[in-house]
Parts: C-alpha cells; sequence; structure tokens
C-alpha cells in the first residue's frame, strides 16, 4: 500500500495506522460476514444450516433454489408475506401523516409545550418493546383489539412516527421559509402556498422517514408476538417460530431475500439523500 | 401554514413572551394594535398546536394508554376480588390472628363450591399460589370434594367440612393468603419483583427462598455494560479510521456498516445461529484447521447473547461516533503531534473530548437497547443467557401472572428512564445523529 505519510511519522506513526486500518478491516468484516455467509447456505441442496463439502467444492448439484420454491409452496410464508406489506404500509401511511403535520407544527417557533411534546413523540424510541408490547397486550384485551391487525398497526405506527418526526424536522430546518412567505405574499393561501413550496422541498424527508418508519414495521417481532393472534403473523413472527420449532433452511432462503430488500432500501435512502441535498443547493464535494 | 406572516408580531424574529412585549412598547402600538398582535400570536399558537394535536391524540391510544394501563396493572389486581367477593367481605375483618371466625370460614366453603361448579376454582388456587406456594392443591382437592356435598349442607357447616377434608384450613396462613391475594390494590407484584416478601405480621423483609428477580437485574445490567464496552473497543477505531479516509472511500466502506444496520433483526439472528450451532460453520471451520477436536457448545449460551447482540447493536455505536468524528478538523490532531505529542498523548488530550458527544451518545443507544433486548437472548441465549425482558415474557405467556410481568416492566422502565436522563443531564439527548 502505498502512502502520502507526514513528514513528522515516524516509524511507529506508521505502524500504528497500519494497525488501526487492519483492525478496522477485521471489524467491517466482523459487521458484513454473518449476513453474507447467509446468502450462499439458503441455496444449500441439503436441509443442514452449514456448509457440505458439496458446496465447498462448488459443485453445482450441491446447490439449488429448493427452499426458495417450498416458500412459496408454503401458505404459512405467503400469508405471512402479506401481513408484513399490509401491516407495514398501513403503520407507515398513519406514521408519515400524523408525524409529518406534526413535525411542521414542531418547528414553528409559535409551538407551545414543545420539550414536553418532543419528549412523548420520541418516547416510543427508548422505551423497549418488550414494555409497550405488555402494556399493548392488557390494554388491547381489555377492549378485544389484541388479535386484530388494529391493534398491531396502531402499534407499529406508533413506533414509527418518532422516525418519521425527526426526518421531517431535519429537512423543514434547512428549508428556507422565505420561500413559503414569498408565496404568501404574491397572494397565495397559506395551503397552496404549502402544498405547492414547502411540501415539494420537503419530499426527500418525507419520503426517507416514511422508509424508517415501514423498515421499522418490516422488522418488528415482539409486538407481533404479543398482538397477533395465528392469522396476523408476520415475516420476522414465522421467522421467529421457525427458528424457535423446527430450524430448516426455508428461513435462510427468506433471510437472504430480506437482505436483498434491506440493500434496496439503502439505495433508495441514498438516493433521497443526493436529491435532498441537490434541492436544497448543497453540491458533493 | 402555522406560521402565516401577516400582522406585526412576526416582522421580529423575537419568540412570544416578555421580549415581544417589550418590543411591541418600542414602538408606541395603539392599544388596538397590540390586541390585534396578541390575538394573531395566539392565533399562531393554536394553529401550531392543531397540527401535532392528531399526533397526540393518536399516541395517547397507542402508546401512552397502554404503557399507563401496565404501570397500574402492577398495583391492581382484581381477579381474586371477583371470585370470592362474598368470603373477602367478611375476611377483611379479621385481623390476622387465629383462625377467621366460623361464618367466614362457612361463607368460604360455599364460594369454593361454586367456583368449582363453574369451573374456575383452578383460577382461584393459581392466584393464591403465588402468595403461599402449595396452596393451588389444598384449594383444588378441597373443592372437589365440597363438590360431592350438598350446598345446604356447606352453607350451614362448611367451617367443619372444610377441617374436616384438610388441615391446612386449620392454620391461618391460607387465610391470611386469601385474604392479601384478595386485595385489589396491593404491592406484592412489587415485592416478588424485588425478591422481598412480606412476614405473617406484615413486615417486609428479603424473601427467603431463591433471590431470582434481583440477581436477574444484575445480570442483565452486567451483561448490557459488556456489550456497551465490546461495541465501544470495536466501534471507536473503526469510526476513527473511518473518519480519517477520504469521503468516496469512506461512503464506500460505511456500506458495511449501514447494510447490517438496515438488515432485520431476525436474519441477523439467524445468521449467528448458522455459525454458533454445533455443526455450524464456526465449529466446521476450527475443526477441519484442526484447532478443536470435538464441536464446542457456542449457541445457547451467555457468550452467544452477548456476541450476537455486539453484532446487531455495533452499527449503533459506530454511526453516531462516525457523525461527530466526522465534524473534527483533522489539522488538530496534526497539530498536537507536529508539536512533539506521542499519537496516544495527542489522542487523549486533543481528540477523544471532542468525540465525547458521539461517544456518549452511542454508548447511551447501546446500553439502553440491550437492557431491554428481548429476540436475541430468547433465540440464541439457551437457559443461561436469559435477560429480564425474556422472563417478563415468561410470565405474560406461560405462568401467566400477568400483576408480576407488569411490575417487572415497570422497574425496568424506571431503570431505563433513569439511564436516559442522566445521559440527557450530562450530556443532552439531542446529540444522537445516526448519519
Amino acid at each position: 500500500m502505498k502512502r502520502d505519510w507526514p513528514a513528522y511519522f515516524t516509524f511507529w506513526h506508521k505502524l500504528g495506522a497500519l494497525s488501526l486500518s487492519w483492525f478496522s478491516f477485521v471489524v467491517l468484516f466482523f459487521l458484513i460476514l454473518p449476513i453474507l455467509i447467509i446468502v450462499p447456505l439458503s441455496f444449500n441442496v441439503e436441509p443442514f444450516f452449514s456448509f457440505t463439502e458439496g458446496m465447498l467444492r462448488l459443485d453445482p448439484a450441491a446447490y439449488s433454489l429448493r427452499w426458495y420454491r417450498e416458500i412459496l409452496a408454503n401458505p404459512n410464508w405467503i400469508l405471512a408475506i402479506q401481513n408484513s406489506f399490509m401491516i407495514g404500509i398501513a403503520a407507515t401511511v398513519i406514521a408519515t401523516v400524523l408525524g409529518t403535520l406534526a413535525a411542521v407544527g414542531m418547528t414553528s417557533r409559535y409551538m407551545p409545550f414543545k420539550n414536553l411534546i418532543m419528549a412523548v413523540m420520541l418516547a416510543p424510541m427508548i422505551v423497549p418493546l418488550i414494555i409497550m408490547a405488555a402494556g399493548m397486550f392488557f390494554f388491547y384485551t381489555r377492549y378485544n383489539i389484541a388479535g386484530t391487525y388494529i391493534g398491531i398497526i396502531m402499534a407499529h405506527a406508533a413506533l414509527g412516527i418518532p422516525f418519521v418526526m425527526i426526518s421531517v424536522m431535519a429537512t423543514l430546518s434547512g428549508f428556507d421559509r422565505a420561500l413559503y412567505h414569498a408565496g404568501l405574499s404574491m397572494g397565495a393561501t397559506p395551503v397552496r402556498a404549502f402544498m405547492d413550496i414547502t411540501v415539494p422541498l420537503i419530499r426527500p424527508g418525507v419520503i426517507s422517514g416514511a422508509l424508517f418508519a415501514f423498515v421499522t414495521s418490516f422488522d418488528e417481532v415482539v409486538i407481533v408476538i404479543f398482538l397477533a393472534g395465528p392469522g396476523q403473523r408476520t415475516i420476522p413472527r414465522q421467522m421467529f417460530a421457525g427458528l424457535r420449532e423446527q430450524i430448516n433452511p426455508t428461513i435462510l432462503a427468506v433471510a437472504t431475500l430480506l437482505i436483498f430488500v434491506s440493500v434496496l432500501f439503502l439505495i433508495s435512502l441514498e438516493l433521497l439523500r443526493r436529491r435532498s441535498e441537490r434541492l436544497r443547493g448543497i453540491t458533493e464535494t | 401554514m402555522a406560521d402565516a406572516a401577516t400582522t406585526p408580531t412576526d416582522m421580529r424574529p423575537a419568540t412570544p413572551g416578555p421580549r415581544a412585549t417589550a418590543a411591541t412598547a418600542d414602538v408606541a402600538l395603539t392599544p388596538a394594535e397590540r390586541r390585534a398582535a396578541r390575538a394573531e400570536l395566539r392565533r399562531n399558537r393554536l394553529m401550531a398546536f392543531l397540527l401535532v394535536t392528531p399526533l397526540l391524540v393518536f399516541l395517547t391510544f397507542a402508546f401512552i394508554a397502554p404503557i399507563a394501563t401496565m404501570l397500574f396493572r402492577s398495583v391492581h389486581s382484581p381477579a381474586v376480588a371477583e371470585l370470592i367477593p362474598a368470603t373477602l367481605e367478611r375476611l377483611s375483618e379479621w385481623d390476622g390472628q387465629g383462625l377467621p371466625d366460623t361464618a367466614t370460614r362457612t361463607a368460604f366453603a360455599s364460594d369454593l363450591r361454586t367456583l368449582f361448579a363453574e369451573r374456575r376454582s383452578g383460577r382461584l388456587g393459581e392466584e393464591i399460589n403465588r402468595v403461599l406456594p402449595g396452596a393451588s392443591s389444598t384449594i383444588q382437592g378441597t373443592a372437589r370434594r365440597l363438590n360431592a356435598e350438598d350446598p345446604d349442607a356447606v352453607a350451614a357447616s362448611g367451617a367443619e367440612m372444610l377441617s374436616a377434608l384438610n388441615p391446612a384450613w386449620d392454620q391461618p396462613d391460607i387465610w391470611r393468603a386469601l385474604q392479601r391475594a384478595g386485595q385489589v390494590y396491593t404491592d406484592r407484584f412489587f415485592l416478588t419483583a424485588l425478591d422481598l416478601e412480606r412476614t405473617p405480621e406484615g413486615a417486609i423483609q428479603a424473601r427467603t427462598s431463591a433471590r431470582i428477580y434481583i440477581d436477574l437485574y444484575t445480570k442483565t445490567l452486567r451483561m448490557a455494560l459488556t456489550i456497551t464496552v465490546l461495541t465501544i473497543l470495536l466501534g471507536y477505531p473503526l469510526a476513527f479510521f473511518l473518519a480519517q479516509q477520504p469521503s468516496g472511500r469512506a461512503n464506500m466502506l460505511i456500506i458495511f456498516v449501514l447494510l447490517p444496520f438496515w438488515t432485520s433483526l431476525l436474519v441477523r439472528t439467524t445468521a449467528w445461529i448458522a455459525l454458533l450451532q454445533t455443526n455450524g460453520v464456526v465449529n466446521s471451520t476450527l475443526m477441519a484447521v484442526g484447532i478443536i477436536g470435538e464441536p464446542l457448545t457456542l449457541l445457547y449460551t451467555e457468550f452467544a447473547t452477548v456476541l450476537a447482540m455486539t453484532h446487531i447493536l455495533l452499527p449503533f455505536m459506530v454511526l453516531p461516533l462516525y457523525a461527530v468524528m466526522k465534524g473534527i478538523d483533522p489539522s488538530y490532531m496534526r497539530a498536537a503531534m507536529s508539536m512533539g505529542a506521542r499519537p496516544i498523548r495527542a489522542w487523549w488530550s486533543v481528540y477523544l473530548p471532542a468525540s465525547l458527544p458521539g461517544l456518549s451518545a452511542g454508548a447511551m443507544l447501546v446500553f439502553i437497547i440491550s437492557v431491554g433486548y428481548y429476540i436475541t437472548p430468547a433465540l440464541v441465549g439457551g437457559t443461561d443467557g436469559q435477560m429480564i425482558s425474556n422472563l417478563i415474557a415468561f410470565h405474560m405467556q406461560q405462568s401467566n401472572n400477568w400483576g408480576l410481568a407488569a411490575a417487572l416492566g415497570s422497574l425496568l422502565l424506571a431503570l431505563i428512564l433513569v439511564i436516559y436522563f442522566a445521559f440527557d443531564r450530562f450530556v443532552g439527548a439531542s446529540n444522537i445523529k445516526l448519519g
């Protein structure tokens, strides 16, 4: 590795810098390797969670799509996939609409009790899921909405709200209010000025908040364990049951698909970030 | 919408309050103008508040009410009072010395017979058993035999029948247990959760049988601390390294942190099961290389829980650290070193203080998240890797002791809030950034 060391670097400085980079690469591999190892394992032809000799020899016969076909053939997985998207989308819509409106209110300098309300809204982020799950179980059983979609959607929306708020408020803080006032001064009604000027400019923040909310719901399993009946099982709930009861590589195939989904999310977020910076006139350096 | 700027108050950046009033006085507004300004201010505040209202209403039902219900459940337990109301009314006059009077015991015998016929005596046994272990079989056995008797005979001489059926009914213990379990508002769940108990005289003392819960809280805190320290040891150098890289390279390398961050928790836990199980990747690799002859027991241990949670929570440490470190001017370190400080010294006196907000934010996130963690310990922890959340889940789902689950949950919530406010006080929670 060819490097430009500062002139005052001694041998020990260089050794230190090199060990730092080696250590960092080891940590990066520690982070990524367990996830990457799932992908080839999911193509295992045998019902094991480990590499067979054939797989290590790269024998094509040792690999198969068997477990992916198994997902499609199993009505429980199909139901779980539908539930995950249904609950995720419903929770995202609620969290995004309520969160965006509230973020606009919270960034107004006239907002009363700002700190108190902010604390309440962000609380779902620090309260452990098991406590929310227990509380919701007690509360919803009393009103007979445990074991229904409504309870889970409400819980997941509450979990997504802090992410929407943080994301939209961050975008609003970079939003030049003079633009909105310019619209007003030219005769637009407040609603019109908001819809035509503010909304397009904060859209990247709203979308990335919505993505955060969706992923939060999509990943959440503790509340689902406590509140869902058999009809509301989601993908992570189904995986949890599978890991506890009978481990089989279908779970690895599902996990591989989920990794693919998170790659898609990462890419969309990065694109949104760039778009948002462009809109706000920040150029990449 | 909230900040419609049309009136004099809006021309100033001043916040509403004394300053605004003072400024208004400066330009000598007429009383009518001042009134209009105040009305405008009120309208703006109302508008802002109205935008937030839907969310507040929603959170009241979806979040605040459930948490309040849990807190309430930890001291409220109407089950026994609903099962044997007549007995409890009489028992409330008993002073706990000797035996309750004959009428009370007879009333209980009748209550118990009715409960058995309604198939609810098991529920009573379960509740009383939590106060007095072993009481369940006494209650169930007696109830079954009372059911064989004529209801009028039970109503007439229930007290004698109880004595004849089981000598336990001649001891004050079970009656005290009924009295205590019958309290609608009770501290017994909190006492149990804190490994305390009441003596027959009503004094509070450390429980003489096993100390379970305090030990588990200690263990949970110890595991959370271990995980936090490990994420700092792994995460700090990594974030430092990433912050030194040119931005193109750093953006590429940070994907290695972001991808796990965005990948489902269940996927990452699955990965560790695949790696750590007896015939898993780690064991087969180690055996193939010849380091070990027999597969190691890695999965279903405390080690597995700590390792998997360190992996899962590491991004929560790296991302806030990296966000702060990116903002530290590298010339500070260069300046310190060019003036002769050794790297360690330069780092200690220049870089560490500057990176402290990121470090403490990351540490708080990791610590708070791991204290309340449920899924990973449940899946890879076996019996010795369980944390407090798992016990709460156990009491919710298996032992059906909801009151105790609520008390344990309330204590956990209090613990988290203390940690959070301590952190907020010393560092400021607004310093948390995730990218």
